[in-house]
């Protein structure tokens, strides 16, 4: 935005240790008038200018975020099916209700939780072992951390599909190992702990990398006088890092923690390809089947919308409860320390 | 005075945002024009060419089959473009959604038979009636096959192109060594009439088996089988869900989950990595077959198997799969697609279909024609597959088929029988089948 300069508005006043401006020409009436008018128009422009330019986020959002999530709250209030969308009828809280018997349901929910731990608990302490290596002065270190970055930016369904045949229970490559050293060949698919570990596996593979960097932007943003000092009092390199790093690590700890936490509530995409002939049934008893696999399969496959949209604001509600948690929890680490 | 100018600074803000939203609105609207481009006049290559699209999915083989370029030859001002989704789970719920915003449409879309009877039940007035083209027959179709695609009050939907007349495909050297007659008639005598005298057959076969072969591939394939050679399967002919209570249903279950504890199939579940690899390696002997799955064995199979296939009639003929093509009323062509629909669903049409993709034709005028009666296929050497196969349609009861006839029989095939090779009883996995298959059908 152009701003002519000559006709900017004055400082509102005058004075202070300022030294006096020199006396204008006294403008006449029209040309005061038109000043007035730039004046208030450039203060329009700077209380506005910000609205307008943060808006485009915002009416998206609306769009596509805060208008389907109102939508879905109303259609979960209903018998809906994918044949018929606009033929809607009230069920009340019935779809809702229904969730508290639903089997299917709760095995979903400790399935995610399941999944969730086995994938986040050792992606974050491999990312932070990483991210401490990482961090000394290595030859090549660039190209570690693209390599390192390389499965984030591989797509979820070829990943997955490469790690569907390593899993193979007849003829994959990772039975065929276990078989050379003298075990017995698992069944990855269809065994409860081994396919959970199995999905596992694939969330780990993408996004370690991803938080490792993470940590390491910020261990490099950990001034280096405090590794001085300690090292001053004697401490190793442990102790450098117990009691150096990992302190000053806190916010971006919680940061990946809260992230993964919500990705891991979301897993969909792994288990979904990970037998991709069961597809949204997540294995023949359902074993590793996420909440999000099986709000899938309530919506496209068996064409429930109404009570598919139920399970999505359920997931929403436990969502926001396990913030609230996640927030107490940090709150009184912050204030115990 | 400052009410006022916060006001029309408001109102300025309003403004703005406004202008954003239908800028973005706008945006909207020209990406729904740019998608459904596709099925408008082409301006590029042709001068005032029409070009009608296809939406289909799979491998329909129209194209590889030289149709298109045929039809665009006979009709100079037609294109003829199609769109085609892998795997039908995909491409069938973004159908729905199409139909039920009638929006996004092609010219043509392709119904899979597990899910024409919901199309029939709940979409039918986005359809046009393909009953009162001229060029249609009724007497062109084998009449389950007509039945279908047609409403309560007689309108036709969808004209059929292939189906799927199911035989047993045997490997004739498996047999031998097994002690088991290898002459496709003798074979056929074997079990002729009663799906247990199969399961009879398979554990002659397990004594002298070659070793690491099962008899069959799977025991989703085997309870397939059975339950498609049924008149009533699922629902009965008023609609209502009987799958629990069909004793033809609870038989077939019983007699495939003894097969698989007796380890007579191989603990696979078909069409995923591992069963192909089982195709590669040649570990089963015998698989419930339609036609197009010769070219499904020929495309996963080491070359030494050519030849090495016979095919013997089913203890009950049965169908598996097959394709109806309709026509939305909302399409830009809709005149021009239904010719299109007409004449790829003609006999002569359907008989070229199968002589090079394996499609089996739905007309039973097709039948006589040479390249019915002379097809051959690599995987079964001599053969004469199209007589074989021809025999075998014509014996397929017109079955009651329901809308979630699909959700069913995975339900019984993936949560069900192939627990029984992990161990578990026929009991328990009729357990865990059902109880899935009731939360999936409850609205």
């Amino acid at each position: 935005m152009a701003t002519r300069h000559d006709t900017a508005a004055p400082p509102t006043e005058e004075g202070g240790a300022a030294p006096g401006r020199p006396p204008a020409a006294v403008p006449d009436e029209k040309e005061q008038r038109r000043r007035n008018r730039m004046s208030r128009r450039w203060q329009r422009d700077i209380r506005w200018s910000p609205y307008a330019f943060v808006s485009p986020f915002f009416l998206l959002f609306v769009a596509f975020g805060l208008f389907p999530l109102i939508y879905t709250g109303w259609a979960s209030l209903h018998t809906v099916e994918l044949t018929a969308p606009t033929d809607m009828q009230w069920a009340g809280l019935r779809n809702y209700t229904r969730i508290f018997d639903d089997d299917f349901f709760w095995n979903a929910a400790k399935n995610t939780l399941t999944i969730g731990i086995i994938s986040t608990v050792p992606q974050l302490l491999m990312a932070m072992g990483l991210a401490h290596i990482l961090n000394y002065r290595l030859r090549g270190s660039i190209f570690y951390r693209v390599m390192m970055l390389a499965p984030y930016a591989t797509s979820i369904a070829s990943a997955s599909l490469v790690f569907v045949l390593l899993f193979g229970r007849d003829y994959g490559m990772i039975n065929w190992a276990l078989h050379a050293i003298g075990f017995d060949k698992i069944d990855w698919q269809n065994d409860k702990w081994p396919s959970q570990i199995a999905v596992s596996t694939i969330v780990i593979w993408r996004w370690t990398g991803y938080n490792a960097l993470i940590y390491l932007a910020a261990m490099q943003a950990i001034p280096h006088d405090l590794y001085e000092s300690a090292a001053l009092d004697g401490a190793n390199r442990w102790q450098q890092f117990f009691h150096v790093t990992l302190p000053s690590l806190r916010p971006t700890i919680l940061f990946t923690v809260v992230v993964s936490t919500i990705g891991a509530s979301q897993v969909f995409g792994e288990p979904l390809l990970f037998d991709a002939n069961k597809g949204a049934s997540g294995g023949a008893e359902h074993q590793f089947q996420t909440l999000g696999l099986y709000l899938y399969e309530q919506g496209w496959v068996n064409q429930h919308l109404g009570r598919a949209s139920a399970i999505a604001w359920t997931m929403f509600l436990i969502l926001i409860v396990i913030g609230i948690v996640n927030y107490v929890i940090s709150r009184r680490l912050r204030a115990s320390s | 005075m400052r009410t006022i100018t916060r006001r029309s600074r408001s109102l300025g803000a309003l403004a703005a945002v406004a202008a954003l939203t239908t800028g973005l609105l706008a945006g909207c609207a020209d990406d729904s024009g740019g998608s459904s481009g596709g099925s408008s006049s082409d301006t590029g290559g042709g001068k005032g060419k029409t070009t009608i699209t296809l939406g289909l999915f799979g491998t329909q083989g129209f194209k590889e089959a030289g149709l298109y370029t045929e039809y665009e030859k006979l009709n100079p001002n037609i294109k003829i473009a199609e769109n085609v989704v892998e795997r039908n789970e995909n491409y069938y719920p973004a159908l729905v959604n199409h139909l039920t915003t009638n929006s996004g449409l092609q010219d043509v879309q392709a119904v899979e038979v597990g899910n024409i009877a919901e199309v029939v039940g709940t979409q039918a007035s986005k359809l046009v009636d393909l009953s009162k083209v001229s060029g249609v027959s009724k007497t062109n179709w084998l009449d389950w096959k007509w039945q279908q695609a047609t409403t309560q009050d007689g309108q036709t939907i969808g004209l059929g192109t292939d189906i799927g007349p199911m035989a047993i495909c045997y490997r004739k050297d498996l047999f031998q060594q097994a002690g088991l007659p290898t002459d496709r008639d003798k074979v056929g005598q074997l079990w002729a009439g009663d799906w247990n005298k199969l399961v009879a057959a398979g554990e002659t076969y397990k004594r002298k088996a070659p070793s690491g072969t099962t008899f069959m591939d799977s025991p989703g394939g085997l309870l397939n089988a059975v339950i498609s050679s049924e008149q009533e399967k699922f629902y009965d002919s008023s609609g209502k869900v009987i799958y629990k209570t069909n004793p033809a249903i609870k038989a077939a279950f019983d007699l495939t989950a003894k097969a698989a504890s007796e380890g007579l199939v191989g603990a696979q579940t078909q069409f995923q990595p591992a069963w192909d690899t089982t195709i590669a390696n040649s570990k089963f002997a015998a698989v419930a077959c339609p036609p197009w799955m010769l070219g499904y064995l020929k495309g996963k199979s080491k070359p030494d198997a050519a030849g090495k296939w016979d095919v013997a009639a089913a203890p009950k003929s049965g169908n598996w799969g097959g394709t109806f093509l309709t026509v939305p009323k909302s399409g830009k062509h809709v005149t021009e697609a239904e010719k299109l629909v007409t004449w790829l669903t003609a006999p002569a049409q359907q008989a070229k279909l199968f002589n090079v993709q394996g499609s089996f034709p739905s007309a039973p005028g097709a039948y006589s024609l040479p390249q019915v009666t002379g097809a051959k296929n690599t995987m079964t050497g001599d053969t004469p597959i199209g007589t074989v196969f021809a025999e075998a349609a014509k014996a397929i009861p017109t079955q009651v088929i329901g809308p979630k006839d699909q959700i069913i029989q995975q339900g019984l095939t993936d949560n069900g029988v192939i627990l029984v090779t992990k161990g578990k009883s026929a009991a328990e996995a009729w357990n865990t089948a059902t109880k899935t298959i009731d939360n999936n059908l409850e609205k």
